[in-house]
């Protein structure tokens, strides 16, 4: 029997047909982006090595948000130690110079608010080059405000932004992984806490628990803050690791901030079997910014100049 | 082959009408769903990428054909439309041809800010069964009688919108659907419609197709409405009123050409659906002609009402969808030419 094979990666639709947005080069000198050297994707990295590959994708959250004038700190701050340890600890498969591999893993941002940290991550792991971070916002950037795969950026696997979609995405990838083409494929998708609110995320966990996905692990950043506040003056969530355990999955709550937990959260959810995984991974909003730290106001908004320099000169 | 180029290609032209028109007789009765389980089967067979998500209707959506053929490509996703359309995506964007049926109000109402943000966004190669169209679903009542589709999915860019008249074309329509890139909705109902069109009847996606030629006024149809109108038309002639019927099974990317064609040509335009006027044909056909070439156009269709129960034909005659309301709008079209 055959398959019926379209071209799908990447998408250049989203293009309005004049030029991508090129920062000058002034500001590719004032941050040295001309020099830099990609992080690789190892599982021999230190902790430190991984803390300062965080650090890393934080100065770039900053620069990328001062630049676009707009946009979202608090969560993309505090999930940096997730993404460097999920794509630098050598927990996800990707290859940068081919990333539309066939036998990639998947990683589905279903909170799409946050792409400044996947974009972050991205350019650190050198799927694209750190100058594109400046254009996070403008027109025609690759970068869009939320995640658009009709922008073709390596490493984008799915559009969102509408909260709750994100998760039966990655539903869909890892049920097609195990169970249709049965591959060794892994998917993750990263929501926020605040968004565990949506329907569709409790409908898209029974599905991966009914279907014993257990090549899913899906990461709650537990930061306690939503935009209109705390998370449980908005909407009470807790018990949020019972609740996943309730409905079938592995649950492993851990500290989001500590690369040491986070890496033990990745390596247990990869031996999990019959079962999807979910990390409750408590972190702090706006994570190593003094002024941002735990505070919900900085959920949407972007540093002014003169608070990313202050930014910049913490996040060494 | 890039996306474009794979829609391209699926939209030349090679529907003629030129030539005789065979003249269309009724050959039995059969719902539209039939065709569209008939339909998947036949993709399951040619292709081993084509899977079927369940929303637990599957002997009423008729994917049940597919999941008793292929029980290793079929997955329940239990009663979660909204879900199920995005496991569907996920299942696109790893390279499947994900066919997910329900209810057209749940598939279209329930689901429209994950076709939106999550199918047609993404460009993702889903394609979503909407059964239970219009009211001739009958005694289930007004929930039940879905009559926003056209409306709701006509207006998400990307999507490929498909309305077929009878149960051959749906078998047709379904596997064009499944072989043609892209997020697809295909709409079919519950109760038996007239068949007619037959098994080598052209069908393509994007193309109108011309069943009866006239020049006195055009109906354009979609869905069992295209079998009033036939009726309609033939009846109509006996009176000297030469009626072209036109069968606008593609809504999106709807035939431009073709309306026009009809505008100018018969100078007086009918729409006929069993859906909404606003926004549904009716309100694509006008929008057309507004811009390219400004004709009378009266509408069949429901007129900003719930359905309610009842019996499928006293519930058409009762919103007005029956060939006997194609001729009286036919001949007010007509009195309005210049
Ligand atoms: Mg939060």
């Amino acid at each position: 029997m055959a398959r019926l094979t379209h071209k799908t990666y990447p998408l250049a639709t989203g293009f309005h047909g004049s030029s991508r947005p090129t920062p000058s080069p002034e500001l590719m000198a004032k941050y040295g982006y001309a020099d830099f050297k990609p992080f690789s994707n190892s599982a021999d990295h230190s902790d430190a090595a991984l803390l300062e590959i965080a650090q890393s994708i934080r100065r770039d959250i900053i620069r990328e948000l001062v630049e676009a004038k707009s946009g979202h700190s608090g969560g993309p701050l505090g999930s940096a130690d997730i993404f460097a340890t999920l794509y630098f600890g050598g927990f996800m498969r990707y290859d940068v110079n081919n990333p539309w591999w066939e036998g990639r893993d998947r990683f589905v941002l279903s909170a799409g608010h946050m792409c400044p940290v996947l974009y972050a991550t991205l350019a650190n792991a050198g799927f694209f080059p750190k100058s594109e971070l400046l254009t996070l916002r403008k027109f025609n950037s690759r970068l869009q405000g939320h995640p658009g795969r009709d922008m073709g950026l390596p490493g984008i696997e799915s559009s969102t932004g509408s909260l709750g979609q994100g998760l039966g995405i990655a539903v869909g990838m890892a049920l097609a992984d195990k169970l249709v083409d049965k591959n060794d494929r892994r998917v993750f998708s990263l929501t926020g806490d605040g968004e565990i609110s949506e329907g569709e995320i409790w409908e898209a966990a029974m599905i991966a628990a009914h279907w014993e996905l257990d090549n899913l692990c899906m990461i709650v950043d537990r930061n306690n803050c939503q935009i209109d506040g705390r998370t449980e003056d908005v909407m009470k969530l807790n018990p949020v690791g019972d609740k996943f355990k309730a409905f079938n999955f592995h649950v492993i709550e851990c500290n989001g901030n500590s690369i040491a937990e986070l890496r033990h959260a990745f390596a247990e959810a990869r031996e999990v079997k019959g079962r999807p995984t979910c990390i409750v991974a408590e972190t702090y909003m706006g994570r190593g910014v003094s002024f941002m730290e735990d505070d919900y106001r900085w959920h949407g908004k972007p540093p002014t100049p003169e608070q990313a320099e202050v930014a910049l000169t913490e996040l060494v | 082959m890039s996306v474009t180029a794979v829609k391209e290609s699926s939209m030349v032209n090679t529907a003629s009408t030129n030539g005789q028109m065979p003249r269309y007789e009724m050959h039995g009765k059969k719902a539209t769903r039939f065709g569209f389980g008939e339909g998947l089967v036949v993709l399951g067979e040619r292709y081993d990428n084509v899977v079927a998500l369940g929303g637990d209707i599957t002997g009423s959506v008729m994917t049940s054909y597919f999941k008793e053929k292929f029980p290793d490509r079929f997955f329940s996703m239990g009663i979660t439309e909204a879900t199920a359309t995005l496991v569907a995506t996920g299942l696109a964007l790893s390279g499947h041809i994900p066919f997910f049926a329900t209810y057209g109000a749940f598939a279209s109402c329930r689901n429209t800010d994950m076709i939106r943000i999550s199918m047609a966004y993404n460009d993702a190669n889903v394609k979503i069964g909407g059964g239970h169209a219009g009211i001739s679903v009958g005694e289930d009542g007004a929930t039940h009688q879905a009559l926003e589709e056209i409306a709701i999915i006509r207006v998400m860019p990307n999507m490929t919108l498909v309305v077929p008249c009878d149960f051959n074309e749906a078998k047709k329509a379904t596997i064009a659907v499944g072989e043609y890139y892209g997020p697809c909705y295909i709409r079919f109902g519950r109760s038996d419609v007239p068949s007619f069109t037959h098994e080598d009847t052209p069908f393509e996606i994007g193309k109108a197709q011309t069943f009866k030629d006239g020049n006195d006024a055009a109906v354009i149809a979609c869905g069992p409405m295209v079998w009033e109108a036939l009726v309609a038309a033939y009846e109509l002639e006996a009176e000297g009123i030469n009626v072209r019927v036109l069968n606008m099974a593609t809504i999106k990317p709807l035939d431009r050409a073709a309306i026009v064609k009809a505008a100018s040509e018969c100078g007086a335009i009918v729409t006929a659906e069993e859906h909404q006027i606003t926004a549904g044909l009716g309100g694509a056909v006008a929008e057309v002609l507004a811009q390219e070439h400004p004709a009378p156009v009266e509408f069949i269709g429901v007129k900003d009402t719930f359905g309610g129960s009842g019996k499928p034909d006293e519930l058409m005659e009762f919103f007005g969808l029956t060939s006997k309301d194609v001729k009286a709008a036919v001949k007010r079209a007509i009195a309005r030419k210049r």
